[in-house]
């Protein structure tokens, strides 16, 4: 050892002490994960045991040298079935084991916190629903239950965290969500694992899970100062949505209190339940899914809002409890309800940031 | 030789090359550029496929440099994003789908069953220069500039994010699709029609079982990605809107589109390699292989399953868990029939009379190999563990194993059986064995560090990644090294053989095929008279009879 | 399985593996229709007998045809997508096609497939000015196909319905503006949003009707080859097969129109 000059050897040291050969397990669905990873190793080590152990013994007895005349043998009904049927029944064991974790991984529990996360060339922009943004960052709480909704802005991206064992694909133009609940506090790797473009390599992050009262500290010290249905009452009011959703008896578009979740039947007789995916097909492409009982004439805002603009309307939707936030949207919008909304005004008045600070809105 | 060795070869004092074969039929370029012989064709199919895997392994072995540092400090991003595009393009298109069917089918086909030739000569001819215009369009995207949206072309990166020749790729993998398609239109309409008197389909080598499967496949699969690529270019050059979302269109229609195709064309890469194995196997262990039938029916039914199974490659993107549980299922399923083989091959060397020459080498490493690649294959199609390794290394890792483990070997195993036949000249045997082990500690060395680096998340596609990552990369690239050596060697002994290998006579291997009951190298119509089948495929006892009757009569006074 | 698999061997019989540098008289077995013991002058070398080879290129035929199925099939996949997301587009899309042309251009190519019927026949019983006469009339309809497709695209090119052209939205926003159309279908105007999803529509009319047309021009050519052909003496001497399977590929093109005239010209019609 001292021959080799410390120089070169620093990299052999620095390699072994600090090469990871497994992943930590950092969610409640990591270890079950690697119990089904275990478990198909073992069936594939002994597999392919098996297989290699044969052909080494077959090759050793029966080499040309010990065993010169080969026997003709045509084959045999019992081993086919066998080999077939035991790793059908392997397979079938790992397929259903398998689909039940993945049933685990996108199926999020009903009291699953809410980020939203937005993929573009080449950055992760993290929305928190209390105002918190962040890129390429993402700050959870140990113990909780937390539900990510993904959308890109241009390409597919994937969003990936290994020490969670969760990856999910940002599409353009659609949500998808994912959820899990992160178990150790500690910082862990995000990738970006779908190629996206020249800087598909830089689009990595730090998840950083913190012990509860950690968090809350976070939270307050990261807030922007105003919460996402907070900036989504301000769109609310400039994008002149309250001309038509005004919570009035004879509005023209249906009142979007306790809408989100409700069971709605739409023009054409279907009937759907009212999730983030329906609210942003409603602003972008309503006149697909439009409540039954309403006339089509809501225009659509393609190209007027940008992902998070939609994010921001939603989670001001989903927080609608009462007609109320409605109402204070009527008293700062410019125009008129009776008038199409059509044209979205220019943005509003301080006045309006006033009076959407008044109450917090309700989590 | 010693007795470890099939090998019989001629007196090598009076041997001679048979002075008319197909390669001294005529000469001059013209003959070979405009030939219709089937063997002229697989020999050019062979020039070309090589200079392709020349270019996508120098690619392979840039990024395998590059990937030696954590930081992107040897080539820019955008160069590293189209080394790994042109790397997989290359790969796929240009060198593991046309090898197999183009080398080996069309030089075997028309022998193994007894005719003269492929049923359409012409058109024979057409798929190649099909495939080298093809490779023209690539080879000019690379010169002026390169592609960089991976071999996957994912819309919207490819339609509307990208400045590369996206275009010239395209155009280049749609006229090498209809490459594909002739050669597979060509090798069932052989095999149905063309097979010699006495050879049912059931006294057919496994070889060309293997190949049907494989075109049924080409024939199925092959035009969708035809119709993906015009999408594609059409999109970029005028905006049709098919797969942007801002107009209404899916970019998730493209994937299906894609994978209905690049699924089926996986096992369009492996099943020729199967059918090779199955006749190393049987020869090497002079026995039939055990379950004939059961490997026949294995190969359709492979070929049958690929077409339900794309889907596994778009898990995660937003498909419906409904049609998730169907796709996992059925990818478990189609790994059945692969397992099927596998164990019928171990089985083949029970009482059998095993020798170790380069080809069963070889052999042996694809089947470890591909039950590796297998395996890890069905840990990809159990949705749970897609979700964590899906788009790693372990993907990378997975698809090597069975494509380069598996094809790959297979191929240098079918290339070396056949190199006698072929050539007329044997190859150097214990370079042979070397270059076999060489190639299967290098391939693994490469390879299963990834399978480490997929499960801890290193993400695919990535010019430079966390430093932790570097001790498994750099032994992957160490491993890298030592492959090259493993296909160098070859790539040169075998070129030597062309001068100075061992004249290798009719049937060097003692094999019962009947592209060995005829000279080599073979006659330009292969058989002055069409032969008469009457005795089953791997019937060693007929060959011994036809051996024994031979020397009975070349010297019948000893008698 | 064909005769010549049949013959020789399976009872057992016994034969050698002949060494090549034997000559043996080959045991061939006759050529249809021919009473000599030469083989016709199209027979190709590597075939048995003039049925295989007239079997082999028939299958080769059929397969190809396969190949284009599914070459189409991947449009017509798109087409059930978008077509069940925006029914109302493409049914106002739908609406700018002139159900007459496409009426016509049906008739026109299920005369030619006739007329070319005709010319196999004609072939197969060795009439040649039948058969010229026949690939003439295919020919010409051929052309009035094309000719006709080329009037709708010239409409489709004036209203701005070309994806990616400048596509106009105005003809769907306000369907009063185009009274011809709006005389037949009282369409009442789109949204934007769906509005904007006939651009889908015209994006698979013009790739679908477009992927056809080209199919149309290769066969118009093809025919033309066989027509000159056809005058100096070929396809009538029992080497039928050039034009038994090109009749295979045109009536495959007239298949894949009428799916076509079905799907894109007559959606909200019942």
């Amino acid at each position: 050892m001292n021959h080799i000059s410390p120089v070169i050897w620093q990299f052999p040291v620095k390699w072994m002490t600090n090469f990871p050969l497994f992943p930590p397990e950092a969610s409640t669905i990591a270890p079950q994960m690697d119990a089904l990873l275990f478990f198909m190793v073992l069936v594939s080590l002994i597999g392919l045991t098996v297989v290699v152990l044969l052909i080494i013994s077959f090759s050793i007895l029966y080499n040309k040298k010990r065993h010169p005349v080969a026997e003709q043998i045509e084959g045999s009904i019992l081993l086919e079935a066998t080999w077939t049927i035991i790793p059908l029944g392997l397979f079938l064991v790992m397929f259903v084991w398998g689909a039940v974790i993945y049933f685990r991984v996108f199926t999020p529990p009903a009291n699953a916190m809410n980020i939203y996360v937005v993929g573009k060339q080449w950055m992760w922009k993290i929305e928190h629903p209390g105002g918190q943004h962040e890129i390429n960052a993402l700050h959870v709480p140990a113990g909780r239950a937390v539900q990510l909704t993904l959308i890109s802005q241009d390409v597919f991206h994937s969003f990936s965290i290994p020490a969670f064992r969760v990856k999910r694909e940002a599409i353009p133009g659609r949500y998808t969500t994912v959820w899990f609940e992160a178990t150790t506090p500690g910082t862990y790797h995000l990738f970006c694992t779908q190629y996206c473009g020249t800087n598909h390599s830089q689009m990595i992050g730090d998840v950083v899970v913190q012990t509860p009262e950690d968090y809350r500290k976070w939270l307050s010290n990261s807030t922007s100062g105003v919460s996402l249905a907070q900036d989504g009452e301000r769109l609310f009011a400039s994008l002149s949505c309250s001309a038509c959703h005004n919570a009035r008896p004879n509005a023209r578009g249906p009142n979007l209190a306790n809408v989100y979740g409700s069971r709605l039947t739409l023009s054409n007789g279907q009937t759907i339940t009212a999730d983030e995916a329906y609210l942003r097909q409603s602003i972008l492409n309503p006149s697909q899914h439009i409540t039954q009982g309403y006339a089509p004439i809501m225009p659509t805002y393609q190209g007027q809002i940008s992902e998070e603009g939609v994010i921001a309307l939603i989670e001001f939707i989903k927080n609608l409890n009462s007609d109320y936030r409605i109402q204070q949207t009527l008293n700062t919008t410019d125009l008129p309800p009776e008038s199409e909304g059509k044209t979205p005004p220019a943005a509003q008045a301080p006045a309006a940031k006033a009076h959407a600070t008044q109450g917090r809105v309700k989590k | 030789m010693s007795t470890n060795t099939i090998v019989s070869l001629p007196d090598q004092e009076t041997a001679r090359i048979p002075k008319k074969n197909f390669l001294t039929k005529e000469n001059g370029l013209l003959s070979w550029l405009l030939t219709r012989d089937h063997k002229r064709i697989a020999i050019l199919y062979l020039i070309t496929t090589t200079f392709f895997f020349i270019i996508g392994g120098a690619a392979a072995a840039l990024i395998r440099l590059e990937l030696l540092t954590p930081t992107g400090d040897m080539v820019s991003s955008d160069t590293y994003n189209k080394l790994f595009s042109i790397h997989g393009i290359i790969m796929v298109f240009f060198f593991l789908v046309p090898i197999a069917p183009g080398v080996l089918g069309n030089f075997l086909i028309p022998l193994m069953i007894g005719a003269k030739d492929v049923a359409l000569p012409r058109i024979n001819l057409l798929s190649w220069y099909l495939f080298v215009i093809g490779g023209c369009f690539e080879l000019y995207m690379m010169i002026f500039g390169g592609v960089d949206t991976g071999w996957t072309f994912t819309t919207p990166l490819s339609t509307h994010y990208v400045n590369s020749h996206v275009i010239g790729a395209a155009m280049g993998i749609f006229i090498a699709g209809f490459s594909s398609i002739l050669t597979g239109i060509n090798f069932i309409v052989t095999i149905h029609k063309m097979r010699a008197p006495g050879m049912t389909w059931f006294r057919l080598p496994l070889f060309i079982w293997s190949y049907y499967a494989t075109s049924i496949i080409f024939v199925l699969a092959t035009p969708v990605i035809a119709i993906s690529m015009v999408l594609i270019m059409l999109e970029r050059v005028i905006g049709i809107g098919l797969f942007d979302p801002t107009k209404g269109g899916d970019p998730l229609l493209f994937q299906h589109l894609f994978w209905f195709y690049s699924h089926p064309a996986v096992y369009v890469m492996i099943l020729p390699g199967m059918g090779i194995i199955s006749e190393v196997i049987s020869n090497f262990s002079r026995k039939r292989v055990f379950g004939y039938t059961a490997v026949a029916f294995s190969s359709v039914a492979i070929a049958v399953f690929s077409f339900f199974v794309w889907a596994h490659h778009m898990f995660i993107m937003g498909i419906s868990t409904y049609s998730a549980l169907l796709f996992s299922l059925f990818s478990m399923l189609v790994a059945i029939p692969s397992a099927i083989k596998v164990f019928n091959w171990s089985a083949t060397l029970y009482k059998g009379s095993i020798t170790f020459d380069t080809p069963m080498l070889y052999a042996f490493g694809f089947i470890g190999l591909f039950t590796i690649g297998g395996c890890t294959g069905v840990m990809l199609a159990t949705l749970g563990m897609d979700i964590h390794v899906t788009e790693t290394y372990f993907i990378v890792a997975h698809f090597h194993y069975v494509m380069v483990g598996g094809m790959v070997s297979a191929f240098m195993a079918g290339l070396h059986f056949w190199w006698p036949k072929m050539t007329g000249r044997m190859y150097p045997e214990s370079l042979g064995r070397l270059a076999a082990v060489i190639l299967f500690i290098g391939f693994n060395l490469t390879f299963f560090p990834q399978f480490i680096l997929g499960y801890l998340g290193m993400p695919r596609r990535y010019h430079f990644y966390p430093p932790e990552f570097q001790a498994l990369n750099v032994l992957s690239t160490s491993g890298a090294s030592i492959l090259a050596i493993g296909y160098l060697l070859p790539a040169l002994y075998l070129i030597w053989s062309l001068r100075h290998g061992a004249i290798a006579g009719n049937n060097p291997w003692q094999a019962t095929g009947l592209e060995w009951q005829t000279q080599s190298p073979p006659l330009t119509e292969n058989f002055t008279e069409i032969p008469i089948m009457d005795h089953e495929a791997y019937d060693y006892a007929w060959l011994e009879r036809q051996s024994r009757d031979n020397r009975r009569e070349e010297a019948p006074s000893a008698e | 399985m064909r005769g010549w698999n049949a013959r020789a061997g399976i009872t057992g019989e016994k034969r050698r593996p002949v060494p090549n540098n034997q000559a043996i008289v080959p045991a061939a077995s006759e050529p249809a229709g021919a009473g000599h013991n030469e083989h016709p002058s199209y027979l190709l070398h590597h075939f048995q007998s003039v049925e295989q080879q007239a079997d082999t290129s028939n299958f080769a035929m059929w397969l190809f045809l396969l190949t284009e199925m599914m070459f189409f099939g991947g449009l017509f996949t798109a087409y059930l997508i978008y077509r069940n997301w925006y029914y109302l587009a493409f049914v106002a899309g739908s609406h700018q096609l002139n159900v007459v042309w496409g009426t016509l251009n049906t008739v026109v190519l299920i005369c030619s497939s006739f007329t070319m019927a005709m010319g196999v026949w004609c072939a197969e019983t060795r009439r040649r000015s039948g058969l010229v006469l026949c690939l003439i009339l295919t020919f010409i309809l051929g052309l009035g196909f094309l000719g006709i497709k080329t009037i709708e695209y010239s409409e489709k090119i004036e209203k701005h319905h070309v994806p990616g052209f400048h596509y106009n939205l105005s003809s769907f926003l306000d369907p009063a503006s185009d009274p011809e159309i709006f005389k037949e279908y009282h369409d009442k105007p789109l949204p934007l949003d769906i509005a904007r999803h006939t651009e889908l529509y015209f994006s698979l009319y013009f790739l679908m009707t477009g992927m056809h047309a080209l199919h149309m021009i290769i066969g118009i050519g093809i025919l033309g080859f066989m027509i000159f052909r056809a005058r100096a003496g070929a396809y009538i001497s029992g080497h039928v097969t050039f034009v038994e399977n090109f009749g295979l590929y045109w009536h495959f093109i007239d298949i894949v129109w009428i799916y076509l005239f079905a799907l894109l010209y007559l959606i909200s019609r019942h």
